[in-house]
């Protein structure tokens, strides 16, 4: 069996960031938008842990050691932000529905001129 | 997860794209078990899987009508957005195969210990600032999110 290493993990993050993107910038619904946008956050999160993973077996006198577990303390924040904004971007969805009845990314042309 | 990712962006009902993120985010919090990060797992399944999701699920039950899933559901500027991302994979095929090198072959043995109580002594430790303006900034997203979402201010 291949040893599973650091590179695979960032590799499935690069993938996982790629679905994201390509989420949000093809898709109609502002609600898969927002759920691609949370896709992109935890390839980010998947890549820090990955990270914070290799850091434990550098030698201390680099950073490293047991105790280097920067990498998922930054991530829990990660994942505390996508939650704060996921409230918000869904209230400001909300609001805009209430005006124009749509959930189409199309038309969210108010402000055009 | 992979295959959650691609049900996310390419699933007609948007309750069967949510539905197909939470088994994504499942995954994820396994494959922070095999990182050995149980904390973030754990975290992971209560706040991401259990709190974010179901708040989207509340709003799609809210919001999608079914006039828009009749419609198309893919938007008018996906061809230059398929270019773009296609930019952006061939980017990261170039990074990671030309820096295939520096990561060491072997897989790093951690010893199984108290990785809870080490993330707390960090937490509370070095990244006190952090946490509180972690849970200033929750405020804030509560208090916008509860105007937003008003019929009259």
């Amino acid at each position: 069996m291949v040893p599973i290493t650091t590179l695979h993990y960032l590799v499935l993050g690069a993938a996982l960031f790629l679905l994201g993107v390509i989420g949000v910038l093809t898709r109609r619904n502002v609600v898969i938008v927002l759920m691609s946008i949370e896709l992109i956050l935890n390839a980010v999160n998947l890549n820090l842990v990955a990270f914070s993973h290799y850091w434990q077996s550098m030698p201390a006198r680099l950073g490293g050691g047991p105790l280097a577990l920067h990498g998922q303390i930054f991530s829990i924040f990660v994942i505390t932000d996508a939650a704060a904004e996921a409230a918000v971007g869904l209230g400001i969805l909300i609001a805009f529905f209430r005006n124009k009845e749509t959930v189409n990314i199309d038309e969210v042309n108010l402000l055009k001129w | 997860m992979l295959i959650g990712g691609i049900a996310v962006i390419t699933r007609k009902n948007p309750v069967h794209s949510a539905l197909a993120l939470i088994v994504a985010l499942l995954a994820q919090a396994s494959i922070y078990l095999m990182l050995y990060a149980p904390f973030v797992a754990g975290v992971q399944i209560i706040l991401y899987a259990g709190g974010i999701m179901v708040l989207f699920l509340f709003v799609i039950m809210l919001v999608s009508i079914d006039r828009s899933m009749k419609e198309r559901q893919f938007n008018s500027q996906w061809v230059v957005g398929m270019i773009a991302a296609t930019a952006l994979g061939g980017l990261f095929i170039a990074v990671y195969t030309k820096g295939k090198s520096i990561f060491p072959d072997g897989v790093p043995a951690i010893v199984e210990g108290d990785n809870t109580q080490k993330v707390a002594n960090l937490l509370y430790g070095q990244y006190m600032f952090a946490f509180e303006i972690a849970s200033l900034l929750l405020l804030v997203a509560i208090i916008g999110a509860v105007v937003m979402a008003k019929k009259r201010i």
